[in-house]
């Protein structure tokens, strides 16, 4: 069949089984954007580019499927850099689209051109410049190959106005639709490894048999290589307690008795502690950040670490495992499971670490989530707000949330359930990743309610897009815990440098959320005291037909606790105020 | 017997797909991930589709091992193998011009007749040479030349292919 480059592309795009992009056009993605009014994937218009990157991202994330992004060239290629480099961290599965200037431009510095590939080749899993018509359907399914496969990422596919626009002679292509096998071929260098090796698996399984004060570090790797039940399995096999990254929030049941919810420089204390004081730690598809580990040459010092993750680059980068495991986290697990069982079998039993379950419930105990509740009349506290949201929300609702302190608290405060419910902005932390990333998160589970928690500072960056969600009907809800400041950024000065604010004040009345939220369309409301907390919320959470914006007036001067101090070891954990020992 | 002119110093070679930006890639993952390259060569193989770097990486033995999973993680980069300097064979090419008057040239002549050198050009005070050999004793030369006042010197970095079996096995 004779068709055209950009005709192609969207036909690609369709055999791939995308069902929505989000985008906005421009002068060199023109002919790329005129088969979309025929074609059946859903086209979601964009009020910055940097939004349709998110938007994707929260797609992905909530669905398991890859995000799509169609942009023009220049400026917009430009914008959505930042997306990239998200997905690129957080291990995003995503296919970004930019067009480029005619392949025999390229160079002269012609109108909206960039070195789009150059740019971005840092902050994707791979990129592309397409030179020919003809080529357009064997890259776009090594695109999605490759984004969706091993460890995942955001893959880039460069496109020449030339080989799409049907005017130009160059677009002319027969088409075809690449095998699996074809792909493969094509593709000599990439072959990830899933399986684990079976001898590694066995070590594992016999220090796990060895172990007296085991805990399990689930990293983001579980979600992607979707192991939430045989992380349970595991856990529960083992009585193992679980740690759950930022990353992994909803990877293991924040009710479920084994777990101890998230470690890291604002992890509560008995996460931290367990992993500080451990003789066994095992990693499933984490990547020892340094958020995580604080001061490294104090991290975990008598542990010894199983390492399973399917990027080979993360064994041994920053902690050497006495395991290293290389595979997809599900199958490790799930063989890891099996050689316990034989161990078993053959009369071997499990370690008795009673001891280690009932040090680590005294920390509990002693160390629980903790913040002062505000005298009647007293400022709202963001802590409050959460858990009202999280009491007041269905049991599968998904959150996202920006980055700052609003982030820390989202993901301490909400008591995740489920695997999938929480999205956010992990490696990169870039501020202004809620509100897209909520709405591409509903556009994927139109089924589920979907928040976004935002600050203040955030929501300025992106708030643009709920103009896109009240247009496309798309009803996400906004909680921005308004504390006037750069939270997070006042609370380093506060701590570390002599309570000297520079350049974090915003204001709490300019911008008016609540016009500017209506000005967009949506519904809004202002919330000042916390007995209107809880019916403000339950009058967003009852409307359907448009986005709803609440704004919480909170207490500016709540720091987020517990912290690490940047630099220092994970034994100096400072714990809320409250809880300090006595001096 | 050939001896890594650094202890630093560890030759990669790596098989990549001979495609446009491979090079960009491979040098601009070596940039961000902060490792430095010591000399770089690069050519396609026998087989068109196929080219084959060889870097000289500057880096202790431990992050080695992580250069060479980041650059696995790239999706053109086929097979990487460090070569041992012990058991592999080694080449690179010089050019050297060298301040060479009348009363000197002869002294040079003779040195280059020593290390088996080439001469390429011959000027009014000065003289081209060119000598292809493992880059230890491209070094030598180089340092024994130094005294005549040397103008210009380019060197193509190493290239190295294993060692072969040499008995039946
Ligand atoms: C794009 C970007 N710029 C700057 C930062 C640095 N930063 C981290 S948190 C933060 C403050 C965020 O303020 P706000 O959205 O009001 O959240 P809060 O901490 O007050 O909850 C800043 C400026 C960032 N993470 N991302
Ligand atoms: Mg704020």
């Amino acid at each position: 069949m004779k068709t055209n480059g950009g005709a192609a592309l969207i036909k690609a795009l369709e055999m791939e089984g995308v069902e929505t992009v989000f985008g906005l056009p421009g002068g060199a993605i023109l002919p790329v954007y005129d088969p979309i009014i025929e074609s059946p994937i859903r086209h979601i218009l964009v009020r910055h580019e940097q939004g349709a990157g998110h938007m994707a991202q929260g797609y992905a994330q909530s669905t398991g499927r890859p995000g799509v992004a169609i942009v023009t060239s220049g400026p917009a290629a430009t914008n959505i850099v930042t997306p990239l480099c998200d997905a690129y961290m957080d291990s995003i599965p995503m296919v970004v689209i930019t067009g480029q200037v005619a392949y025999s431009a390229i160079g002269t510095d012609a109108f909206q051109e960039a070195d789009t590939v150059g740019i971005t080749r840092g902050v994707t899993k791979h990129n592309e410049l397409i030179a020919r018509a003809e080529d357009i359907p064997l890259l776009v399914r090594q695109a999605f190959h490759i984004a969706t496969t091993g460890r995942p990422g955001p893959v880039l596919l460069d496109v020449p106005k030339n080989i799409v626009d049907p005017n130009n002679p160059d677009s002319a292509l027969d088409w075809y639709w690449p095998t699996d096998e074809e792909v493969a071929a094509s593709l000599p260098g990439y072959k990830p490894t899933i399986k684990g090796h079976p001898r590694k698996i066995k070590q594992a399984a016999q220090m796990i048999m060895e172990a007296e004060r085991p805990v399990i570090y689930a990293g983001g790797g579980i979600l992607k290589a979707r192991a939430a039940e045989e992380l349970r399995e595991l856990a529960e096999m083992t009585n193992t307690p679980v740690v759950t990254t930022l990353m992994a929030r909803g990877a293991f049941p924040d009710d479920h008795p084994l777990c101890l919810g998230m470690p890291g420089m604002h992890g509560n204390y008995t996460a931290v502690t367990s992993m500080q004081q451990c003789d066994l730690l095992i990693a499933l598809g984490s990547r020892f950040d340094d958020r995580i580990t604080g001061r490294l040459d104090g991290f975990a010092p008598d542990a010894k670490v199983i390492h399973a993750d399917i990027d080979p680059a993360e064994l041994g980068k920053v902690r050497v495992p006495e395991v290293p495991i290389v595979g997809d986290a599900r199958l490790i697990i799930v063989g890891i499971i099996k050689e316990l069982r034989k161990l078993q079998d053959r009369g071997t039993e499990l370690p008795d670490i009673t001891d280690w379950r009932s040090t680590v419930s005294g920390w509990q105990e002693r160390y629980p989530l903790t913040y002062e509740q505000s005298e009647p009349g007293g400022l709202l506290k963001p802590q409050y707000v959460l858990e009202q949201l999280r009491e007041r929300a269905p049991e599968d609702c998904i959150v996202a949330s920006g980055v700052g302190q609003h982030q820390m608290w989202t993901s301490q405060y909400w008591k995740f359930r489920h695997p999938y419910t929480w999205i956010n902005s992990g490696g990169l932390g870039t501020m202004g990743f809620a509100v897209p990333a909520a709405i591409g998160a509903k556009v994927g589970r139109p089924d589920r309610m979907v928040w976004a928690v935002d600050g203040d500072g955030c929501f300025q960056m992106t708030a643009q897009e709920l103009v896109t969600a009240t247009t496309e009907r798309i009803p996400v809800k906004v909680a921005i815990l308004n504390n006037a400041y750069l939270g997070m950024v006042r609370q380093w000065q506060e701590m570390f440098y002599e309570e000297r604010y520079s350049e974090v004040y915003l204001s709490p009345d300019l911008p008016d959320y609540v016009k500017w939220a209506e000005a967009m369309g949506c519904l809004a409301l202002r919330v000042e005291s916390p007995e209107e907390v809880g019916p403000a919320i339950d009058k967003a959470n009852a409307v359907n037909d448009r986005p709803v914006v609440l704004e919480f007036r909170t207490d500016s001067s709540e720091k987020v606790f517990p912290m690490v101090p940047s630099g220092l070891s994970n034994d100096h954990v400072m714990v809320d105020p409250s809880q300090e020992d006595p001096k | 017997m050939t001896k890594p002119t650094h202890p630093r110093h560890h030759v990669l070679s790596v098989l990549v797909q001979n495609r446009s930006g491979v090079l960009a890639r491979v040098a601009s993952l070596f940039a961000r991930r902060g490792y430095n390259i010591y000399s770089l060569a690069v050519a396609p193989t026998d087989d068109e589709s196929l080219s084959r770097i060889t870097i000289v990486v500057d880096v202790e033995t431990a992050p080695l091992e992580q250069v060479v999973k980041q650059l696995h993680k790239l999706i053109n980069v086929i097979k990487i193998s460090e070569l041992d300097p012990l058991d592999s064979v080694e080449r690179e090419l010089m050019l050297l011009t060298v301040k060479a008057a009348a009363g000197k040239r002869s002294e040079i002549l003779e040195l280059l007749g020593l290390f088996e050198g080439n001469v390429l050009d011959v000027g009014h005070d000065e003289i081209t040479v060119s000598m292809d050999d493992e880059p230890e004793r491209l070094d030598d030369l180089e340092n024994l030349l130094m005294p005549y006042g040397i103008i210009d010197v380019q060197r193509t970095g190493r290239v190295a292919l294993p060692r072969l079996e040499h008995t039946r096995p």
